[in-house]
């Protein structure tokens, strides 16, 4: 039998030279003689590790990282694809401690299987919520998503099926169900991985939510930044078609679901919802009043489902499962698992699936292994460009929808910055404004021009002009962002302005000579 | 935002005669755009399609494709401008061979952003959205490439991606760009 090797095809992995492994890897088996399949799977989510190489070795997965391409000659003279000794090998996936404790619900399968094979994803579980779900009435299929406890994974947190359950009760003759694949908040991946390592698992999580509306027709509106995940999912979505799981007849069921991929087009504000839906009609990202709400009148008028991409990849689990076993997961509110991302200045970087409870510091310092120049970690922003910045003070707080709220932060979808004590807090703070004025779509006032505003009021600031005035007016402007803003994106900016300011105010106040 | 978009758009001379849309256009132009609408116009709200679609095919969406585009999918002139400077993606003239795409966002910050920005642009004497003076790179901000666990991020146009770039990965990386090897 021919040796089993994996080689990630994620992203990352690729931009840490994983196609290069991979072809080494064939071209050395051929100069020897072996034979070996390759599977390009997605990744586990260790990034330092990256690319990582695993061989079926009996019931295990061996692993080995990182590779270079001029390691695969001495990886076949270790004999790895027989689970050879070698300098890179780390055992099993599973028993990599970092990979082993973590509680992988949503990326079960992501670096497991083949992403872009129906037979693999069935073949670890996969169709089974689907299954389930055929034999149930939509509003069974919307009780088990709200018995679950899940809430919007892009951030805003929203009870998922009080979402599902408004447009379920809505009448209309064309229902739609939108993902929102529009991942562009610094420090996040998740959807990334998640569409490029288990694709099926979000056409599943959609169809699903079909179903249980009655909408036959889906979109995934997803960034131009990510043209990998474009091809993975082009490509899931034509293999569920061709396997009965999409189009005119859902698992033999007689019922429909299409899907259509969209992308964007290089607009933050885009992931904001109704500005999403406005771009899918083929119109300026803008922003909606709301209400009417999308659940009522969303895309191009009609009621719709619009959820993030993990949210979605919640629901076969909880479909195949049960709503008690996800909610048995997490704590107070906030049930479940979250994937987490590390990202930034940090030793081991990478996606961290667990149960909410855990606190910022474990995730900095246990899973993260401090910053990855060595210093002191100093700020850490949660939740992308909008998120508040936390000092040291704050890295006990649990990560927790509440606990996060309560000390004005927001975990958002759960992606992790941490910066070292290089790094100056009035430049961050500016920065916030500045990409507030890039990315404003333009419709309200307090947005479009209060971020300009802000940028030079920072650059008075720091420049030591009028500073006590500039710092009273800087915390006007933020005051009228936040409640005079249309939507998130300008009322959210001073958020990491204000703690920057609250928490690190002598960066702002330092003689500029001394920068 | 691309107020030159704006200026580049002819308006229409009174008693000019009045031509079909996408009359005036370079053959392989109309084509093009013909063949971008065609494949889209079917679908719900097709604008950033075959916006897409064109951009692919052509580099950029020239300023004179849009009356054409506009008319085949019946919406004004004004629409489609508004969206395609709306959109970052959008450009509304030619790129160089190669763009480069260097992050910005606060991941890649936390990683020396910042520095690798400044020699960017200084490397290649150009500011963002600028096109070197032998015109093999244009050099574009991004805000996020997804990469956040080992930046500072580059992209070099679509599909290759560069994790942990210094000065040094990034000036081999442009020397890779302008020999056409990426």
């Amino acid at each position: 039998m021919n040796a089993r090797v994996y080689v990630p095809r994620d992203a990352t992995a690729l931009a840490l030279g994983a196609d290069a492994v991979a072809r080494a890897i064939a071209a050395e088996a051929q100069r020897r003689g072996v034979a070996v399949d390759i599977v390009r799977n997605g990744s586990r989510g260790m990034f330092w590790l990256e690319p990582l190489v695993e061989v079926q070795v009996g019931d295990a997965r061996i692993a080995y990282g990182p590779v270079k391409a001029g390691d695969v000659a001495g990886l076949f003279d270790a004999g790895f694809q027989g689970g050879g000794a070698h300098a890179l090998r780390h055992g099993a996936v599973e028993d990599i401690a970092w990979f082993g404790r973590q509680e992988r619900l949503c990326f079960a399968r992501v670096g497991v299987t083949d992403p872009l094979s129906v037979e693999d994803y069935v073949a670890h579980g996969g169709y089974r919520g689907l299954r389930n779900a055929l034999a149930l009435a939509g509003a069974d299929i919307v009780r088990t998503v709200t018995d679950s406890g899940l809430r919007g994974r892009g951030g805003a947190a929203f009870p998922t099926g009080i979402k599902w359950n408004t447009v379920l009760g809505t009448q209309a003759a064309q229902k739609f169900i939108v993902c929102n694949a529009d991942e562009g908040d610094s420090g996040t991946f998740s959807d990334r991985m998640l569409m490029e390592g288990d694709p099926l698992c979000l056409v599943e999580g959609m169809t699903i939510a079909g179903l249980a509306v009655g909408a036959t027709q889906g979109y995934i509106y997803l960034r131009s930044e990510y043209p990998h995940a474009r091809r993975a999912l082009d490509a899931a979505i034509a293999n569920a078609h061709a396997a009965g799981w999409l189009g005119g007849d859902v698992g033999g069921s007689g019922q429909r679901f299409d899907l259509e991929v969209r992308l964007g087009a290089g607009a933050y504000i885009c992931g904001e919802e109704t500005a999403l839906l406005d771009s899918l009609e083929g119109k300026r990202g803008q922003v909606r009043f709301k209400p009417p709400l999308p659940a009522v009148q969303g895309l191009f008028g009609q009621p719709t489902v619009i959820n993030n991409v993990i949210s979605f990849a919640s629901v076969p689990l909880i479909l195949d499962r049960g709503a008690a076993f996800y909610r048995d997961y997490g704590v107070g509110r906030s049930r479940g698992t979250l994937p987490i991302q590390l990202a930034g200045n940090l030793k081991r970087t990478g996606l961290v699936e667990k149960a909410f409870g855990l606190t910022l510091r474990e995730l900095l310092y246990d899973y993260g292994g401090g910053s990855r120049s060595g210093r002191p970690i100093r700020a850490v922003q949660v939740g992308g460009p909008l998120g508040a910045y936390l000092p040291e003070s704050q890295f006990d707080t649990v990560v927790d929808y509440e606990a996060f709220a309560a000390i004005g932060a927001m975990l958002g979808h759960g992606g992790i910055v941490a910066f070292d004590d290089s790094v100056d807090m009035a430049e961050q703070a500016r920065y916030a404004m500045e990409f507030c004025a890039v990315e404003s779509c333009g419709k309200c006032t307090p947005c479009r021009i209060g971020s300009t505003r802000g940028v030079e009021v920072i650059d008075r600031i720091r420049a030591g002009v009028e500073r006590e005035r500039n710092l009273d007016l800087l915390g006007d402007l933020c005051e009228t962002m936040r409640h005079g803003s249309l939507c998130a994106l300008g009322g959210l900016t001073p958020d990491p302005v204000v703690s920057a300011l609250r928490h690190f105010p002598d960066d702002f106040t330092r003689d500029s000579a001394a920068r | 935002m691309k107020v030159e978009a704006i200026a580049m758009q002819e308006p229409r001379r009174r008693n000019a005669p009045r031509t079909a849309p996408g009359a005036d256009l370079p053959p392989a132009m109309a084509s093009a755009v013909r063949a971008a609408i065609d494949a889209h116009r079917t679908r719900r709200g097709p604008l950033l399609p075959v916006l897409h679609a064109v951009q692919d095919a052509l580099g950029y969406v020239p300023p004179q494709t849009l009356p054409l585009i506009a008319f085949e999918l019946n919406l004004t002139r004004a629409e489609v401008h508004g969206v395609v400077s709306f959109y970052h993606h959008f450009r509304s003239a030619p790129a160089a061979r190669t763009v480069v795409q260097v992050c910005r966002a606060e991941a890649c910050q936390a990683l020396g952003a910042r520095a690798l920005e400044a020699h960017a642009r200084q490397s290649l004497g150009v500011d963002w959205h600028g096109t070197t003076a032998d015109g093999a790179i244009t050099l574009e901000p991004v805000y996020c490439l997804g990469n956040c666990g080992c930046g500072p991020s580059v992209r070099v146009g679509a599909d290759e991606l560069h994790a942990h770039v210094d000065a040094a990965a990034f000036d081999a990386i442009v020397a890779a760009a302008r020999e056409g090897t990426p």
